[in-house]
């Protein structure tokens, strides 16, 4: 509207700033129409799939909607609905949280303390050791052979041997009780958790400047943990936030392996996180303005975490 | 004769270790290691079992007698069932090819511009796909049912490929790789004349092989081992694993079977990782994040 204006105004006398800016813009999306072009599939899936569902997600939580009726706006009562009526969400929220704090820090330094010891090996055990480490996150489903390993009968691996030593008579329902199952899911996620940050670790470390340790040594540097410290930590911090990434996002989405090894919904809610509270309105009580809000705190969950720790990070060696 | 093993294992020329403290760390590596390495040992162990074996009490951990007892009664069971295991395994492939080369390509295509370029919205491209790194695709979910039912793609495998076409992860490590390539060379081939897509064809395609590989060995095992989750109910659009699940549910009889396909997921996108891994390091190095 303003640039109509102006441009009927001073017409003919000078170029108006604003239609200036506009076609400087349009020329820039001229010029570079190649780079767009090449970005544009990607892009537009990308977009499809989870821009606009972040967005759209976020807009649905104020809403109810069944996929049936017209979604009737209800402000924030999903939300409230969900911290203050729903005890399922509570206990899912409290699981969520025990896997991160749990899973999240312990995956990342283990990924980070074997791809170290990896690192002093020779080129050809090192290949093999992280073949050895980095296989059982890739091995997709075979983490059903753990419900072998804890099958609540005496055929199950542990029960079998524990009742050969002794220490127990009879069975114990490892994934149906309570005390136990929360704990089992914990160490197979471990298992499976040695993945993408673990490969970024041992490249980073196989990277670092040769020259750079040698000069610690002159400097001073006298044992491994000096050179950990003010060398190794120090130049590796882009792969370490990488990694962090990586974990953190990973160890708040944990459900396959709850879902795989404790049923869903799995005894009492023991082993319900976030995502299986998600996948139990989303796609089996199609409540989906209250699965959006609930997606929404686990985004906001997510997103927080990342950037709080990305920021402690940062600090390292500084 | 243990220290000189020892010895040999350690990579030459390491300053200031002491070797006790190496001994005692290898020593924790090969603790931990036979943790990660049992089960899956033991899942290849379980598919040569004969069934004698596999519920004996106390149970054991190695095969006895070998068997491929196993896989002809998987081909034997699939073959008289309605859907037959053919279909599965061809579901799974054309799933998992599409989407992993797909995935490359477009990954690749977007991330020459972002990784050698500066125009406008390149930044935030950018940074939106790096946030798009930190939460997982769990909290698109439901919104993304929505999409493919208005797409009509409910019921399709489109529903599974597409949306695994444009990964983050891939996008993110390809343009981290890219940024390695010289300017130079860019610069020389646009003399000679060529495009734009030629470029991104002949020049920066050949030298980013490894970071190929790498997005490979990244989204093939998902796709692999994907059931279709709630997208496709039509039973000859299920997948390899879908089959799995049906297999392990019919109880412990077919114990035996179930192990033998186990076997066959898991050993794809082992072997793929071998073939692979020294590329997969290579890129890798380039993936941490600017600050």
């Amino acid at each position: 509207m303003q640039t109509e204006t102006s441009k009927q105004t001073v017409q003919g006398s000078i170029r108006p700033v604003k239609s200036s800016k506009m076609s400087q813009i349009l020329s820039e999306l001229k010029k570079n129409k190649h780079y767009y072009f090449l970005m544009s599939p990607y892009m537009i899936i990308f977009f499809t799939f989870t821009v606009i569902p972040v967005v759209f997600s976020l807009l649905l939580s104020f809403f109810y909607f069944n996929m049936l009726e017209f979604p009737r706006f209800v402000g924030w009562q999903n939300y409230s609905r969900l911290f203050l009526n729903d005890d399922v969400f509570m206990i899912a929220l409290k699981n969520t949280f025990l896997f991160a704090v749990v899973t999240g820090p312990l995956s990342y330094i283990a990924c980070f303390i074997f791809a170290w010891i990896i690192n002093e090996l020779s080129p050809k055990v090192r290949a093999f050791m992280t073949l050895v480490f980095y296989a059982p996150s890739i091995s997709g489903n075979v983490f059903f052979i753990w419900l072998i390993v804890f099958s609540g009968d005496s055929y199950g691996y542990l029960n079998g041997f524990l009742m050969k030593v002794g220490f127990i008579l009879e069975p114990i329902q490892w994934l149906q009780d309570e005390k136990y199952i929360l704990p089992i899911v914990m160490i197979v996620q471990l298992w499976l958790s040695l993945g993408t940050s673990f490969l970024a670790f041992i490249a980073g470390l196989q990277t670092i400047d040769r020259s750079l340790i040698e000069a610690a040594a002159v400097d001073g540097i006298r044992n491994r943990w000096q050179e950990l410290w003010f060398i190794t930590l120090p130049s590796m911090r882009p792969q370490l936030m990488f990694g962090a990434v990586m974990q953190i996002t990973a160890s708040f989405a944990v459900a396959d392996i709850s879902i795989a090894l404790a049923g869903f919904p799995s005894v009492n809610y023991a082993a319900h996180t976030i995502v299986t509270h998600l996948m139990d309105y989303g796609t089996i009580r199609f409540e989906m303005g209250y699965a959006s809000a609930i997606a929404t705190v686990l985004f906001g969950i997510m997103i927080g975490t990342n950037l709080l720790t990305q920021k402690l990070l940062r600090k390292v060696g500084e | 004769m243990g220290l000189k093993l020892i010895a040999s294992l350690r990579a030459p020329r390491k300053l200031n270790r002491s070797f006790t403290v190496s001994f005692l760390l290898f020593v924790l590596l090969a603790l931990f290691g036979s943790f990660m390495a049992l089960p899956l040992i033991y899942a290849i162990n379980n598919a040569f079992k004969p069934l004698d074996e596999l519920f004996i009490f106390p149970p054991r951990f190695f095969v006895k007698n070998p068997t491929f007892d196993n896989f002809f009664d998987l081909v034997a069971i699939m073959g008289n069932s309605w859907v037959p295991l053919s279909r599965y395994i061809t579901n799974t492939l054309l799933i998992t090819l599409i989407g992993t080369a797909g995935h490359i390509i477009f990954a690749s295509a977007a991330a020459y511009p972002l990784a050698k370029y500066r125009f406008l919205g390149s930044k935030s491209l950018f940074s939106i796909v790096v946030l798009a790194l930190m939460f997982s695709g769990h909290v698109t979910a439901t919104p993304n049912y929505m999409v493919m039912s208005w797409l009509g793609w409910i019921n399709t495998h489109a529903s599974i490929i597409v949306p695994a076409l444009a990964f983050p992860l891939g996008l993110f490590l390809m343009k981290q790789f890219m940024e390695q390539i010289p300017d130079a060379l860019l610069e020389a081939a646009k003399i000679d004349g060529a495009n734009e897509y030629r470029i991104y064809w002949t020049i920066v395609m050949p030298n980013v092989k490894p970071a190929w590989l790498t997005l490979l060995i990244l989204q093939f095992p998902a796709l692999w081992g994907t059931d279709g989750g709630s997208f496709i109910y039509s039973e000859n659009l299920k997948t390899l694993h879908y089959a799995l699940g049906q297999i392990v549910q019919g109880g412990i009889a077919r114990a035996g079977v179930g192990a033998a396909v186990a076997l066959i997921l898991m050993i794809v996108p082992i072997t793929l990782f071998v073939i692979s891994q020294s590329s997969v390091i290579q890129t890798m190095a380039t993936s941490g994040m600017k600050e």
